[in-house]
């Protein structure tokens, strides 16, 4: 390091050493955090009261086809071996076969996950495009029925139970309104006559330009998106509040009033621009929260995605499922941390 | 009459001095004073009402419910609310019956019993393990601090209710298992607060001075870390008493909490998800229950924060 300090060529490579360094430390957490997600899920399959030799063979088996297929899923070797083998699978992406489903389970979730990120990401969107104005309107205008409007709509969506709100959602807007449609992702009638490419309905059938589709499918996403935007919403609308008037007391603020600069100016450019990063940050995390909490709402619209999928799988004990829906799931939500984490690390000087 | 008002008035102003003169004193004074700025809050206030009221509903439920809440009555269920057209020979049932006719006031009422009983015991398990985790990990520091940590996150990666449902799972279904699950799920939270707090705390003065004093780490963590740590912990724990309520809600809602004929509200829920779209009070009743309580708490904890933790307060 003291021979890249002097010369100028050094004084270039030194902050990508940084960058590969805290990439490698970043890298490191992962790793421990994805072993020790492993770990849990395994013990929890393994100490399931359910027998995966009897789900296999069924009740009338032989005690010789019992035992061969206990050796045959490794059973008889001591837990620390048998983890080293759900490893090795895991990582080649191999999670087993529902016994469900009778997929495997990886294709099971490259198949439901798409719907649940569809309506995650409409959810995050509505949250966003409604949260953060709201929230920006809340801090500049503190103290007024504005504010106390936003704080109402905050704390009714923390007090809500989702469940309850989706099943009367479903009883106004489908049941007496008719406004929406009901539960599922689109119409039966037109279930699997457009190709799937990415998985999501909404994307899919515009590549395919089948509008009656697309048309359909927003009638059947929109109530139960618009409720996790509501979650969404709530939660963003107060984080942005808060980052808002942490700014707009800065004395910074102060001296762009003085300048003569318009309120538009002073609130937008100045106090906004400086709470992008930590905004992106709160959206990311709501957005993994909506990706594993919409477990509740996918089961009351029955929609087939991620937390509807461990939910049913959970229910009917097919241990291969449960643990490898939950793996992804705890991946994707330790993968948005880490891009939180690292926004905030490379975008704000403040943090290094 | 003048007696006990100078004896009022003297209580006040004992308790709003500024020269304390003992130890008790000043803890009084700044009680009083955290209860003053608490009451200027009408909508802490509010809350903290509502949970009160709750409280008192729980402890006399067998003398508020109009009736027994596992009495069935298959001629009259699914009987509208009061206020609905009904047929005007039936009697009780204010906020109607549902599929097997029983009471569902009555069974909101003796509800709120099993909705305490699971927030409690949540509240005191899971910030007691975050705090033990919390503060060992920023006392000891090294690589305990490291292992405790990474433990933490693995818990934190984990998606909430997936987790509580598998634990469920495991264990079989139940109240008691509901509450360890979420116990499970819910400390992670209160570890890495603690372990902030004991951070800051750690490197102090009167920490020094305690250990020249030859105070071992047990003495030091449990007598001049925790009762530090306390504020900001409950200040959390109320916060999150709305998420617990959802939580365990959530688990009834399932199938996976409280077992019928128990009329734990989220399980009620579930009941009525069957007859919504023409008996629509069944489900929707136990939920604005739900809805009210986790309001309250949510309300409660805001003007908490306001009080015991100044720095969040202006916001």
């Amino acid at each position: 390091m003291a021979l890249a300090e002097t010369n100028g060529k050094g004084r270039r490579k030194s902050p990508l050493f940084g960058i590969a360094k805290k990439t490698g430390t970043t890298l490191a957490t992962v790793a421990a955090t994805m072993l020790g997600l492993l770990f849990v899920t395994f013990f929890i399959g393994r100490v399931m009261p359910v027998d995966p030799v009897l789900s296999i063979v069924g009740e009338r088996a032989t005690k010789e086809q019992y035992d061969a297929v206990y050796v045959a899923l490794g059973l008889d070797k001591p837990l620390f071996v048998q983890f080293f083998y759900y490893l090795t699978d895991v990582v080649q992406g191999d999670f087993g076969k529902s016994l469900r489903t009778g997929f495997p389970v990886w294709d099971d979730i490259t198949r439901v996950f798409p719907a649940t990120m569809e309506l995650a990401t409409l959810g995050t969107l509505i949250g966003v495009f409604i949260g953060v104005p709201l929230g920006v309107l809340a801090a500049v205008k503190r103290g007024t029925w504005i504010d106390q409007i936003a704080r109402v709509v905050a704390l009714i969506g923390y007090s809500m139970p989702i469940f309850w709100l989706a099943i009367i959602g479903l009883l106004v807007f489908y049941g007496n309104l008719g406004w929406v449609s009901g539960p599922g992702r689109l119409d039966i009638y037109y279930e699997d006559i457009i190709p799937s490419v990415t998985g999501m309905i909404l994307i899919d059938s515009l590549i395919e330009g089948d509008m009656m589709i697309f048309r359909n499918a927003i009638s059947h996403i929109i109530l139960p998106a618009s409720l996790l935007g509501y979650y969404s919403l709530a939660y963003i609308s107060r984080m942005t509040r808060s980052f808002m008037l942490e700014q707009l007391s800065a004395e910074y603020i102060v001296t762009a009033r003085v300048k003569g600069m318009s309120e538009w100016a002073v609130v937008w450019k100045h106090a906004f621009g400086n709470i992008k990063v930590p905004l992106i940050t709160v959206i990311a995390l709501s957005y993994a929260g909506l990706l594993e909490g919409s477990v509740l709402t996918e089961i009351i619209f029955s929609w087939p995605g991620i937390g509807k999928y461990i939910t049913i799988s959970l229910l009917s004990a097919d241990m291969n499922a449960v643990m490898g829906g939950t793996v992804v799931v705890g991946l994707v939500f330790v993968l948005l941390n880490i891009f939180a984490e690292l926004l905030y690390k490379f975008f704000d000087p403040r943090a290094k | 009459m003048s007696m006990p008002e100078t004896a009022k008035t003297s209580l006040r102003a004992w308790l709003l001095t500024n020269t304390p003169t003992s130890r008790r004193h000043a803890r009084a004074a700044a009680i009083y004073q955290g209860w003053l700025s608490f009451r200027g809050n009408h909508m802490a206030m509010l809350g903290l009402g509502i949970l009160v009221l709750l409280v008192l509903i729980a402890a006399f439920a067998s003398v508020v419910a109009p009736a027994d809440p596992f009495a069935q009555d298959l001629a009259l269920r699914l009987t509208p609310p009061i206020w609905q057209e009904r047929d005007p020979a039936i009697e009780g049932y204010i906020l109607g019956s549902d599929s097997l006719g029983r009471d569902i006031l009555s069974r909101l009422l003796y509800g709120s019993r099993i909705t305490l009983y699971i927030v409690t015991l949540v509240a005191l398990l899971a910030p007691i393990v975050g705090l033990f985790v919390g503060t060992v990990a920023g006392y000891v520091g090294g690589w305990v601090d490291v292992v405790l940590m990474r433990i933490t996150d693995i818990f934190l990666a984990f998606p909430r209710l997936i987790l509580a449902l598998a634990f469920v799972a495991t264990l079989g279904a139940g109240i008691e298992n509901a509450v360890l699950a979420i116990s499970l799920t819910a400390w992670p939270p209160y570890a890495r607060i603690a372990r902030a707090e004991t951070l800051t705390i750690r490197n102090s003065d009167y920490i020094h001075a305690v250990k020249l004093q030859g105070a071992g780490a047990l003495r030091i963590i449990t007598k001049h870390i925790w009762p530090l740590c306390i504020s900001s912990l409950v200040v959390r724990v109320t916060l999150d008493m709305a998420g617990i309520i959802l939580a365990a809600a959530g688990l009834g809602f399932l199938g996976l909490g409280a077992q019928p004929p128990s009329p734990e509200w989220g399980a009620m829920i579930s009941e009525g998800r069957k007859f919504i779209l023409d008996h629509w009070w069944v489900a929707t009743m136990p939920g604005l229950a739900i809805f009210t309580v986790s309001l309250a708490f949510n309300l409660l904890g805001d003007g908490l924060r306001d009080v015991l933790d100044p720095k969040d307060g202006s916001q």
